[in-house]
């Protein structure tokens, strides 16, 4: 079974199907159930995953422009997988969490939940293509919805946001257009498909000048410190809902485009530039943390722990450990629930409050006890308390990156003090102390919100205690792109007899 | 005498001791997803699986001593947690379970004096589903075979601190002590963290097995690095200096909470990681000595403070501190100290507990007074909160023959032995301790009422002292039981390993007499100056040195001073920075290349010119691209 083109194919025709109902409910609930269709198949198709199998499972390749060897080619190893699945647990949600959004503004609210079909498109597309100009396609086209939603259902200043985000991810999609192109004539293979192009390029000095190309386009779309400006400001306009995919799929992009294509492609170009992108990730991760501590913007801020956590991901992906490597995937996913919850009960408070400010917060907690808890809940997850998911993946990335790069490790693990600073602070401004006497009405979580936390809550907790599942599928995929780089662990000192551990 | 080999095990109370979590854990989830359904019986279920835990923890202990000493250390597989970095399993052995006991015993006691304590609190059922995760994050620590696990127990007790030094959420004094006791504790987190990291890249493996008992084939330097590693997580959980500031502001939580998180068992967890680590320890000198000198300053500076507090709980804050400084100062001796600092960490448990449960008993009865200089006299109205808090004031200043006597006695002697100066401090630690302790009773009970009008002091209900007569019988006789005769230090040496001769118990030796002969002057001076004399309602303003202690010896002023306001700069800086600086120069760049920046702004209009100027963009970097790559 074709599961890949049928998971778009859903989407893409559950996107058209929702123009047609003249109804906006039933549109809604449409979306939904389209979603949650795509998720059982989705799950469906994980399942029979065989980890040890093939690197590429459920492929499909057909040829799309044959005159330039462009193939319509998709396929999943784990590191893919994964990010599949969490696109696909997290549509159906943040559809659920969008019900009221779209319809503040005049724009159609049935268009709002059709983008989000399309996005979910893009998003299973641009993780699984195997062909490098396909993912290029994908990478581009996934702005247009992003685009649409920020710029047409956002904040105030959703023009200016909107703008700012597209012209950013074009400028680093041309660099990347320009390195694909290169890449397929330097090559000489008359082929754009990824396993075709790996070990292609031997010549040092063009790895580096492609790796650039590519890791430009991806370091922007992460965001990597110092190209996340446009990050906050996107964030903070953009729907919740948008948001939650902005910041937890479709920048996850980025950081998987360095694993699966700067290592694999550039090897050597991806040795030689470590230095570099080691030291622009540690600065990130406690720079992002410092800027976020000053933030009176609750979106802005979880945008900016975000630019931190992204620090934490591209530093595992480049200390290249099997623990980091496996860590980072691991942190791609875990931070997708994580800064989703943040980012939904953040938009919950804002529908309710109408404002984004702390300050205009304040004593939450007795009011609505169980949108406050959910929200400590998701903070403590940001800041990787042992216990939830995120913890293990900033463990594993921390763990990994030291057996390389001590000092580096040492300064970001900074990161977990400053964490617990910018979470806890936010959390003692808006949910303790006296109650606000703007807030004193507020109501708690409504059941359909309820819904919305409840499964990311669930999914923190037992990938906090049980992330094997996960790991099981992630570990053999970076350790074969580990090799794939030729690196290998470092030893140590004092070698003991493994019992397994 | 080396640890003992770890014996895989199934089967028996040892087999289901991860049912000592489990259970309360099940009762705080219980809880707190219950919401108010549950608001009818929740105490009751919370005490319930306190109680439950304990008797697995008994039976399991039971169990233990079946076995040969030699045989006494058993490992409990349960699952792979993190694959290829560790496995989640237990261990059983005399040490974990000293502490099973101790959590448990005190834990559920502590359980059954809070239905009365918080019996008017609306939010009773929280509490307990608090008290439960606590109890259960607490076992896990102690319980884990291995260092990751024991970091999710051990950032599981902080959460649990965290919420309820915090319980009275709208007190905006409790949410900034619960914060900053979180923050602080992540502070030696940081230090723990890179210590686990280090034995990771050293051994490959996180196991206690395989990391311990291939410790010393580690260079000393590395394990010097990892020990001091250790002690700043250590200094953090365990309120040591440098990291002791939060301790202080954590008696915002209910009294309850003080008793058993912030004075019997979670601030204990540093004493637990250093001997647990022992084998790092002990090839490892300068962390060793830096431990031991970690333990004297803080006992001096936990008794110093303790001189200067009006407020009872802050004052038995300072005395925590101070004792578990005993304990770290033992730990740090090595093997012939380990057993003392386990059995001070046992008999202070029990004693503090007592009488921190004994503070919130006067407190209840004061309309939650805390300032001693409104008690007075209370021994009449309260005669058996009076008595068992008697008892363990007295264990506590190491009357003879009650268990601070043994236990504090021992650790004084080993010291002492292990180096004079270290021991004459902690000599002096003793004699502080019985002039502020004297001084603590004094005010409280003695001398002349000075009550507030509106206060009727009564006897709490026994739901509250039969816990206090439970742990008061403990503080008389549990010292002489664990000592007399290297009973504990016997039982725990398959564990931690034991010196190759057995330490004499010596009951008149000059330390020993010159602890006592100090203890009874302070308490004599604390007579005259709180007993005898009148207590002024409003406390002097004393000398420089008493502000300094009142001040907690500066430690909060530096810490603003040297992390707080150059934190709160650079934050602003860094804002600034990112606004107009990257920022501002990427639009620059932007407008510089698209026009002016009100250009950038204009385009906002229409998305089709935003996609026209972005194309143009894009198109002048191809052909500029293009041009170099073509040129390689």
């Amino acid at each position: 079974m074709p599961w890949l083109s049928t998971l778009m194919g859903v989407s893409v025709l559950g996107a058209l199907g929702v123009t047609l109902v003249r109804n906006d409910k039933l549109a809604k609930q449409f979306t939904l159930v389209v979603s949650l269709i795509v998720l059982a198949l989705t799950v469906a198709m994980a399942v029979q995953f065989s980890p040890n199998g093939d690197k590429f499972q459920f492929a499909e390749t057909y040829d799309w422009i044959p005159a330039f060897g462009v193939h319509y080619g998709v396929a999943v190893d784990g590191i893919a997988l994964v990010l599949i699945l969490l696109s696909a647990i997290l549509v159906p949600i943040v559809v659920l969490a969008s019900w009221h959004d779209a319809e503040a503004g005049k724009r159609s609210v049935r268009t709002y939940f059709s983008l989000l079909l399309v996005l979910e498109a893009m998003m299973i597309g641009v993780f699984a293509a195997t062909d490098v100009f396909l993912f290029y396609v994908f990478f581009e086209a996934m702005l247009i919805p992003m685009y649409f939603m920020i710029g047409s259902y956002g904040g105030a200043q959703r023009s200016y946001a909107a703008v700012k985000f597209l012209l950013y991810s074009l400028f680093g999609g041309l660099l990347m257009l320009v390195a694909v192109i290169a890449l397929y004539s330097i090559a000489g293979k008359g082929t754009f498909m990824f396993p075709d192009l790996v070990g292609t390029i031997q010549d040092v000095t063009t790895q580096k000048w492609l790796f650039l190309g590519f890791f430009i386009a991806f370091a922007i779309k992460a965001p990597l410190w110092p190209f996340h400006t446009w990050l906050p400001d996107a964030a903070a306009q953009a729907p919740a809902g948008a948001a939650v995919l902005l910041v937890g799929v479709l920048d996850k992009v980025g950081t998987y485009g360095m694993l699966r294509f700067c290592l694999e492609l550039f090897p050597d170009a991806a040795k030689f530039f470590t230095p570099l992108v080691i030291t622009l990730s540690v600065i990130g991760i406690v720079y992002g943390a410092i800027v976020a501590i000053g933030q009176t913007d609750m979106k802005r801020l979880i945008a900016y722990t975000s630019v931190s956590h992204f620090g934490f991901i591209a530093m595992g992906v480049f200390a290249m450990t099997t623990s980091a490597g496996a860590g980072a995937t691991l942190y791609m996913v875990n931070h997708g629930f994580s800064t989703g919850a943040l980012f939904l009960i953040a938009g919950f408070l804002i529908y309710r409050r109408g404002s984004q400010f702390i300050a205009d917060y304040g004593g939450v907690q007795k009011v609505a006890p169980v949108l406050a808890g959910t929200f400590l809940v998701a903070g403590l997850s940001s800041l990787s308390l042992p216990g939830l998911s995120t913890f293990v993946s900033e463990f594993m990335v921390l763990t990994g990156t030291y057996q390389r790069y001590v000092v580096p490790a040492v300064i970001a693990t900074v990161g977990v003090i400053l964490a617990a600073i910018y979470i806890l602070w936010m959390y003692q401004r808006m949910m303790n102390g006296p109650t606000a006497e703007s807030v004193k009405s507020l109501p708690d979580l409504n059941a359909r919100e309820k819904w919305v936390v409840a499964p990311l809550v669930a999914l923190l907790l037992v990938f906090g205690f049980y992330p094997k599942p996960l790991l099981d599928v992630i570990n053999p995929a970076v350790k074969d792109t580990l090799s794939s780089v030729s690196v290998t662990d470092p030893q140590p000192a004092v070698p003991v007899a493994q019992e397994g551990q | 005498m080396e640890p003992a080999e770890i014996i895989q095990h199934s089967g028996g109370a040892i087999g289901a001791a991860w049912l000592m979590i489990a259970l309360p854990l099940v009762g705080a989830a219980v809880l707190l997803l219950g919401g108010r359904r549950t608001d009818k019986f929740g105490h009751l279920l919370g005490v319930l699986m306190a109680v439950a835990s304990f008797v697995v923890a008994a039976l399991s202990f039971a169990q233990l001593l079946g076995f040969a000493p030699g045989e006494r250390r058993r490992g409990i597989e349960l699952y792979e947690f993190i694959p290829g970095l560790a496995k989640v399993g237990l261990l059983v052995d005399p040490l974990s379970i000293s502490f099973c006991l101790l959590i448990t015993f005190v834990g559920s006691l502590i359980h059954i004096y809070s239905i009365g304590y918080m019996a008017h609190d609306p939010n009773r059922r929280r509490f307990f589903a608090y008290l439960n995760l606590f109890v259960a994050a607490m076992l896990l620590l102690v319980l884990a075979d291995n260092y990751v696990a024991l970091f999710v127990g051990w950032e599981g007790v902080g959460l649990a601190s965290y919420l309820l030094i915090g319980f009275w959420q709208h007190k905006p004094s409790a949410a900034t002590a619960a914060k900053k006791a979180f923050i602080v504790n992540r502070v030696g987190d940081f230090g723990l963290l890179l210590g686990i990291f280090t034995i990771f890249a050293t051994f490959h493996t996180l196991a206690f097995s395989d990391v311990l008992g291939n410790a010393s084939k580690a260079s000393s330097g590395t394990l010097t690095a990892i020990g001091l590693l250790l002690l700043v997580g250590a200094c953090g959980k365990s309120a040591q200096l440098p990291l002791q500031s939060w301790l202080l502001d954590a008696m915002e939580g209910p009294t309850p909470v003080s008793a058993l998180i912030h004075a019997a068992t979670m601030v204990t967890a540093g004493v637990y990681l250093i001997v647990r680590s022992g084998p790092i320890f002990q090839g490892a000198e300068t962390a060793q000595l830096v431990v031991t000198i970690v333990g004297v300053a803080t006992l001096l500076a936990g008794a110093i403070i303790g001189t200067a507090k009006d407020d009872i709980k802050k004052a038995l804050a300072g005395s925590t501190m101070s004792q578990i400084g005993y304990m770290v100062l033992a730990a740090g001796v090595g093997p012939v100290g380990y057993a003392f600092a386990i059995a001070h960490l046992i008999t202070h448990g029990f004693f503090k507990a007592d009488m921190f449960l004994g503070a919130g008993s006067v407190m209840h009865a004061m309309n939650d007074e805390v300032d001693m200089r409104k008690y007075g006299a209370l021994r009449k109205v309260m005669p058996l909160t009076f008595w068992t808090f008697l008892i363990g004031y007295l264990a506590i200043i190491g009357f003879p023959l009650l268990s601070g006597y043994f236990t504090k006695d021992g650790i004084i002697e080993v010291a002492m032995e292990h180096n004079a100066i270290l021991g004459w401090l902690a000599v002096i630690g003793a004699g502080i301790t019985g002039f502020y302790m004297s001084r603590l009773v004094f005010m409280t009970f003695f001398g002349a009422k000075r009550w507030e009008p509106t206060a009727h002091p009564h006897e709490s209900p026994a739901v509250m002292t039969v816990p206090l007569i439970v742990l008061s019988i403990g503080a008389i006789v549990l010292g002489w039981f664990l000592i007399m005769g290297n009973r504990f230090m016997t039982f725990l040496a398959p564990a931690v390993g034991a010196p190759e001769e057995m330490p004499a118990f010596h009951p008149f030796s000059v330390p020993g007499l010159a602890t006592l002969a100090l203890v009874a002057i302070g308490a004599a001076y604390a007579w005259m100056k709180y007993g005898r004399a009148e207590v002024p309602a409003v406390a002097p303003r004393g000398s420089f040195l008493t502000t300094f202690a009142r001040r907690d010896l500066y430690g909060d002023a530096l810490n603003e001073a040297l992390f707080m306001r150059p934190g709160q700069w650079l934050t602003r800086l860094a804002v600034f920075f990112d606004n107009r600086g990257v920022d501002g120069l990427v639009n620059g760049l932007a407008a510089g290349i698209g026009g002016t920046s009100g250009r950038l702004r204009r385009v906002q209009t229409g998305f089709v010119r935003s996609y026209a100027l972005s194309i143009f963009l894009g198109a002048a970097v191809l052909a500029g691209a293009w041009l170099v790559v073509g040129n390689l």
